[in-house]
């Protein structure tokens, strides 16, 4: 698990904190504005920062080496802590300060995501993000540099927060911001779909139809579990005419329904709720808990075994799934989940929740397991854990 | 909300509630009485499968409302776009002579019962008039296959025309096949038609129901089939099964002449009471009541048969498991409410009169010519607007029928004038006597009571049935 943080010497005075790192090939190929850019120069490589001064690049980064060289003309970014965390193709913040730096996009891993914002309106009892009421819209500002230099092959990029919509207008410059740099690249936007009740709310994002998925939580097919669920009166209500007003609009939208002793008695009903009411949905997700944030607290409220809760999962994905609604389900380990359900299980979207049990040493089963969350602990972990055989995994 | 309710047989201590939007409950008797009486605890169980399910809904009702609504609107989508069947009857001249006919045949020579040139490009237009964006164009006879010349040409007028029209167009047929060879098939399959063929069942059955000179329809249907399934791929073909009262008797043999023949599905299919098939009820026909238990008998097989891998199903079934268990309509235009007669098909005869449903026109030939709607030289408002059509709408709404508004299975069912106005002279039907009626109401209970069971098997088939995927296997070791 790769940190996103690192911390690095920074001498002379750089022009900007938002640097796309590129090897010196690519930075040569003009994809990228030049005055973005920090050449990569492995330590070997003798480059005379001269010429790259006259090409206008912002720096260059020798992350090995311990200082500048006495030839360098170009701003230095080197000595990093840890040299694994910046590759070419990231883009990165230098904070010219403090030498703290921290990749904002990491080109090639298997999620990127982008953090839109601390505040929401909701206070999900298992909110593995808890929200904060606080200014952040330095965030957007600096999002909106960074898009640019994202990699337009990238396939998919994630909104996350944080609720989006609280952000207004803003919302919508974003994803302008994503459709104008990143054509190519499908958008997943995490939301509580609340505001979306609006119809002018809905109308503001039209620039997503057709290039982002809404991922939006619904925990029952009644309003006063859902609602308790999210601690928010009314919430139900809300985020099922969001649902539909998204939908109205051309918008894909997908479910999400995490699964814990709170949202359990209603799974399966769930499940039939969506087949009737919104079969247009392009995917429905089951998730696992993340034992993280508010999950830690109410741990005592939430905690089900995910062995003991398995076949029900497995019945609920599977009503959806038979009926042509394509169904995932994230974040369980497959030695907790019947057979039946192996099919609909995917590996964690997030580099940084797969991790491994010291029980799955030896497990055949590993390369196709999504593990558990980073900061999965032994209150969280299920009796049913357990390495496979490979003779048993074949079946 | 508004509910409907009834007691399946067999299904003890529970009564079936359903909503206008066909979702459905088992409720306990307890459980029933409270909610009708609007007592029923909001701590149970029972409140929270009513509430999700929208048969009870708590402080403001709009966003309740616009789901039903929602499912509302998907239900009867069908409605939208009007006609998007449209049946050519080319001929009405056949070379079989089967006792249940519903079309007066005319023996295979007598040109006279062919469709003209005029009349089926006059047709054509009527059609292309329809705003449905996708269109199925099926010939129809007498056997069809004896006016071939006149397919060719509808069939590539058609598609001249479609360079601008741009509609999704499917072409099928219903014929014996036997007529299906060399140029046949060449053009068929270049035309990706869908056929349906009549298969009565094992030889003797069969050939009893259809007769020909010099007999064999057993035989030569066969071949057609085999023949077909060559040039087109199994996908293309589908068969019927007309039941006489003979048929009633061999359940299991005509379920096993289809698997035999490596169909997928069957389609069991009563009498109906239109021609020569009316005049040959006392000989040929039966009750419903005598129906419904050879369906049960038959779905019962059909389904052991799946459960020891064998797939096939009963296409009837799936129509009706479609409307129970999915928010979808399907494309049967023979249960609906409103009726399929007119909003859903259209018949365009040999003659150029156009016909509100096939029925319709056999209708005409006992003598009733109410659902003529006029001639293929009519505009589709004249026709849309005709005395046949007003009649139709007045009593195709099963919604407002006397005997349907109430009945639990009716967001299932649908209303048939047609068959009202053939069995009992009159579209609205007498409901207590009314042989669709009892059809139906039989049909849904025996389905009702399976869904009650809840059988893991039987529900994975019938689900498989709706969705048109196969039955899911569980992995061994959770099978049992």
């Amino acid at each position: 698990m790769l940190p996103l943080h690192t911390r690095a010497v920074i001498s002379g005075a750089l022009s900007r904190q938002l640097l796309k790192v590129l090897d010196l090939a690519e930075a040569l190929r003009g994809d990228v504005p030049h005055e973005q850019v920090a050449v990569h120069l492995d330590d070997g490589i003798d480059v005379d920062t001269g010429v790259l001064r006259d090409l206008r690049f912002a720096a260059v980064m020798r992350p090995g080496a311990t200082d500048r060289r006495p030839d360098d003309v170009l701003p230095v970014i080197c000595g990093l802590s840890n040299t694994d965390v910046v590759n070419p193709g990231d883009v990165i913040r230098v904070r010219q300060d403090s030498g703290q730096l921290s990749v904002l996009y990491r080109r090639g891993a298997n999620a990127n995501s982008l953090f839109l914002t601390v505040q929401c309106n909701s206070r999900c009892l298992m909110c593995s993000q808890p929200p904060r009421d606080e200014d952040d819209l330095w965030r957007v500002r600096e999002l909106l540099d960074l898009i640019p230099l994202i990699d337009r092959d990238l396939p998919q990029l994630g909104f996350t927060g944080g609720e989006p919509t609280l952000l207004g207008p803003l919302l919508p410059e974003l994803i302008r911001s994503c459709k104008a740099a990143l054509p190519w690249t499908g958008l997943h936007i995490l939301t509580n779909g609340r505001n979306f009740a609006d119809p002018a709310v809905a109308d503001s994002v039209h620039d997503a139809a057709g290039f982002a998925t809404w991922a939006i939580p619904l925990y029952a097919d009644v309003p006063s579990r859902h609602d308790h669920v999210v601690q928010a009166a009314g919430a139900f209500d809300a985020t099922v005419n969001g649902i539909y007003n998204l939908a109205e609009r051309g918008h894909a939208i997908e479910i999400r329904f995490v699964v814990h002793a709170q949202t359990l008695p209603r799974m399966q009903h769930f499940a039939e709720f969506i087949w009737r009411n919104m079969p247009f949905v392009s995917h429905v997700a089951f998730m696992g808990l993340e034992p993280m944030g508010f999950a830690k607290v109410n741990r005592d409220l939430l905690w089900v075994d995910p062995v003991d809760y398995g076949p029900a999962l497995a019945e609920a994905a599977w009503h959806l799934q038979d009926r042509g609604i394509t169904t995932s389900i994230y974040n369980v380990p497959l030695c907790v989940l019947p057979k039946a359900a192996w099919p609909l299980a995917r590996q964690s979207i997030s580099d940084w929740k797969n991790v491994y049990d010291p029980a799955c040493e030896g497990c055949s089963m590993r390369p196709r397991c999504c593990g558990f969350f980073a900061s999965h602990g032994p209150a969280w972990r299920s009796r049913g854990i357990r390495a496979f055989r490979f003779d048993e995994a074949a079946e | 909300m508004p509910f409907r309710f009834t007691r399946i047989p067999g299904v003890d201590g529970k009564v079936l509630v359903t909503s206008e939007v066909g979702e459905f409950e088992f409720l306990d008797e307890t459980d029933f009485r409270g909610f009708a009486a609007g007592t029923l605890s909001p701590a149970t169980d029972a409140y929270a499968d009513l509430q999700g399910k929208h048969f009870l809904v708590e402080g403001d009702p709009s966003t309740t409302l616009r789901m039903v609504a929602a499912k509302y609107r998907t239900r009867k989508s069908f409605l939208k776009g009007g006609p998007a069947l449209h049946v050519f009857v080319v001929t009405l001249r056949c070379d079989h002579s089967c006792r249940y006919c519903q079309v007066s045949r005319q023996t295979a020579d007598q040109a006279r019962f062919d469709m003209s040139v005029e009349t089926a490009a006059a047709a054509i237009d009527l059609m292309f008039q329809t705003p449905s964006p996708s269109l199925t164009v099926e010939f129809q006879g007498g056997e069809p296959l004896l006016a071939f010349a006149r397919i060719q040409q509808i069939v590539e007028a058609i598609e001249e025309r479609n360079r601008v029209e741009g509609r999704a167009i499917t072409f099928s047929m219903t014929s014996t096949l036997h007529q299906a060879d060399g140029e046949v098939l060449e053009f068929l399959r270049r035309h990706d038609f869908q056929l349906s063929t009549s298969l009565d069942g094992p030889e003797t059955l069969h050939d009893a129901n259809r007769p020909r000179p010099g007999r064999e329809s057993h035989r030569r249907t066969l071949e057609g089939i085999g023949r077909v399934r060559e040039a087109l791929g199994e996908r293309s073909l589908t068969a019927l099964t007309t039941l006489t009262r003979e048929s009633l008797k061999h359940p299991e043999a005509i379920v096993d002449e289809y698997v035999r023949l490596g169909f997928p599905s069957i389609f069991l299919r009563p009498l109906s009471p239109f021609g020569f098939a009316a005049k040959a009820a006392q000989r040929i026909g039966y009750g419903m009541e005598e129906f419904l238990p050879f369906y049960e008998r038959a779905l019962a097989y059909i389904l052991e048969l799946n459960r020891k891998g064998v797939a096939i199903q009963e296409a009837y079934t799936g129509f009706l498991l479609s409307h129970i268990l999915t928010p979808f309509p399907t494309g049967y235009v023979d249960l609906r409410s409103p009726t399929g007669a007119g909003l859903g098909a259209r018949v365009y005869n040999y003659d150029g009169d156009v016909y509100a449903s096939d029925e319709g026109r056999m209708l005409a030939e006992m003598g009733d010519h109410s659902l003529r709607l006029g001639t293929v030289h009519d505009s589709h408002a004249d026709l849309m607007n005709s005395e046949g059509m007003q009649l139709l709408l007045a009593t195709g709404v099963a919604e407002a029928l006397p005997g349907c508004s109430d009945c639990a299975f009716l967001p299932y069912c649908g209303a048939d004038p047609v068959f009202n106005l053939a069995r009992e002279g009159d579209p609205v039907g007498h409901r207590p006597t009314n042989a669709h009626c009892v059809k139906h109401t039989g049909l849904f209970r025996i389905l009702f009571r399976y869904l009650a069971e809840a059988d893991p098997h039987v529900v994975r088939t019938f689900t498989s049935w709706v969705t048109q995927r196969p039955v899911r296997r569980l992995p061994d070791a959770e099978a049992a």
